[in-house]
């Protein structure tokens, strides 16, 4: 048994759900490496040998990686796969885009968003949003998962000493080009990683009400995100998203603010350590998964809230 | 061009799921079953197409149980012109959707084919990357804006961070998010006369559908229990601080 996981980066650092993926691989039982890939992967596979538990960190670098094409990134990967028994990626876009493409060149039937490891061969993953926990048993020789960060510990960033191996990369599939990205800029931690996240909902009725919750998110250095019904009224942007079609967040503290709680959005904060309502509806679902409610204007309450923490 | 649509029958986004007493999977029986959400998004997308005049055919093709066919009756109502059932009973997991849709794709030779990003029953997300894999074609998932021109697609994509640009080459897999569009609801006389457009039937490759991962039980989720409500925000403050501990 061996397993390999895909390190997600961005040209400079790892990205912390890719920390968790090699928390799950090492769960298998199994000696884990890492696979480091990009337009410059080298920058990021020194890194990626320090994580503890990584024996071995693989590097492969080429123009045509940029943008982590999946097209030009699935066959180097389902090549390096046929030495594992095991390859696992975050449950990032970057994974969800590119393990299943490179299952389906190995054969395999790939298992999306684990939330345990039971064994080497069985896993447990969350199905209807949440709403139930399948425990599927996989007979595959390669077990391809991605991985729900939120559900493992991040693997330390340093006490491995892994060695660094070269890996020829795969040509140009000649099928898709990276034309650019919008990533948004941001002094606030990344809204899976971050330790507390302020999010809000239709009930701050503008993306100006908006910037009182960024206040409360920097005062407690946390992340600001939102229900689907504030992104679709266009007050923060797409990536906010926090749901069963957005982002899965399980920070210490969530604070959500004028938000009713649909099921989809519980789906995606309910692991929350510790959750706080404030909402002026003492009917809102959000009260029935929340450890502290307040029932309230969060007009007024907000401001006290930043002023008093 | 020629436009593919699949589409997934499902338990309609609106049923509250409850999972089976002997933990085998979900009760199904006497649920209303709808068109997985992403791929009415799908549809739309591919009817717009048409409707630019980019697209000149829309089929919309759906494999499972007869109740599919209700499932391609409603996109046929939406816009598109003609279906395939692929009659199927039982769990198809998206490694052997994707190979009966290879075999679909062989024989309508489609220039472009779009579905949902993943099916709200089994949160899979997979299906379209592996049909592409399997064709040897370019893929844009979590598509929110689609540009057509020359033999290539020009595909906004929502990623973690914020949003990607790529460019294919067509045929192309394209996989729709949230917000590619708003589908349209069927009018009565679009669905008067979606039930004269024909609906073929192709049969079910069974090897390539023989599951491959057993489900060895299906659990609740654990619940949480509500808490307590305080009285005002200073209240607030001091639980935080002195209960939970986590400011």
């Amino acid at each position: 048994m061996r397993a390999l996981v895909m390190i997600e980066h961005d040209g400079k650092a790892i990205i912390p759900a890719s920390l968790s993926a090699v928390t799950a691989a090492a769960r298998t039982g199994a000696p884990v490496d890492a696979l480091v890939m990009g337009e410059a992967a080298e920058a990021v596979v020194a890194s990626a040998a320090q994580v503890a538990g990584v024996e071995k960190a693989l590097c492969a670098s080429a123009p045509h990686f940029a943008g982590n094409l999946a097209e030009n990134l699935a066959p180097l990967v389902a090549q390096v796969a046929k030495n594992y028994t095991h390859v696992f990626a975050p449950a990032t876009t970057f994974g969800r885009n590119l393990l299943p493409r490179a299952a389906a060149l190995l054969d395999v039937a790939p298992i999306s968003d684990i939330i345990a490891v039971e064994s080497a061969d069985t896993f447990r993953r969350p199905i209807y949003a949440g709403n139930a926990i399948a425990t599927v048993q996989s007979a595959d020789a390669i077990k391809l998962c991605t991985v729900r960060g939120t559900a493992f510990e991040a693997a330390a960033t340093t006490g491995g000493a892994g060695a660094v191996e070269k890996l020829e990369a795969t040509p140009d599939a000649g099928l898709s080009k990276y034309a650019g990205s919008e990533i948004a800029k941001s002094e606030r931690p990344e809204l899976t990683a971050a330790r507390v996240v302020v999010a809000g909902g239709r009930g701050l009725a503008s993306a100006d009400n908006f910037k009182m919750l960024e206040k409360l998110a920097d005062k407690l250095g946390g992340a600001v995100g939102a229900s689907r019904a504030a992104v679709d009224a266009n007050y923060v942007p797409n990536h906010c998203q926090i749901g069963q079609t957005g982002k899965v967040v399980a920070p210490a503290l969530y604070i959500a603010v004028g938000l009713s709680g649909a099921i989809q959005h519980v789906a995606g904060m309910k692991d929350s350590k510790v959750i706080v309502a404030i909402n002026k509806d003492p009917d809102a679902p959000i009260f029935q998964v929340a450890d502290y409610g307040l029932v309230g204007d969060l007009f007024q309450a907000v401001p006290e809230l930043i002023e008093k923490i | 061009m020629k436009v593919l649509v699949p589409v997934k029958r499902v338990i309609d986004y609106n049923v509250a799921i409850r999972v089976k007493s002997d933990k085998t999977g979900v009760e199904t029986a006497n649920v209303k079953m709808s068109m997985n959400p992403f791929d009415e998004i799908a549809v739309e997308e591919a009817v717009r197409l048409k409707e630019k005049g980019t697209a000149t055919e829309v089929i919309a093709a759906s494999l499972g149980p007869a109740g599919c066919v209700e499932i391609l009756r409603t996109a046929l109502a939406m816009g598109a012109d003609r279906a395939v059932h692929v009659p199927f009973e039982g769990e198809a997991e998206p490694l052997g959707v994707a190979k009966t849709l290879r075999l679909l794709v062989g024989k309508e030779k489609p220039d472009l084919v779009i579905l949902g990003k993943q099916a709200i029953d089994g949160d899979n997300g997979q299906t379209g990357q592996m049909l592409a894999a399997l064709l040897g074609w370019g893929q844009a998932t979590f598509a929110s804006k689609v540009e057509l021109a020359g033999g290539s697609a020009k595909v906004v994509r929502e990623v973690d961070g914020g949003l990607e640009t790529v460019e294919l080459k067509c045929p192309c897999i394209i996989t729709a998010d949230l917000r590619m569009n708003e589908p349209r609801y069927a009018t009565l006389p679009n669905i008067m006369k979606a039930k004269k457009k024909p609906v073929e039937t192709m049969e079910a490759p069974a090897a390539d559908l023989a599951p491959r991962l057993k489900v060895l039980k299906v659990d609740e989720p654990p619940t949480r229990k509500a808490g307590i409500k305080v009285p005002d925000v200073a209240t607030l403050v001091e639980k935080l601080r002195v209960e939970a501990k986590v400011i």
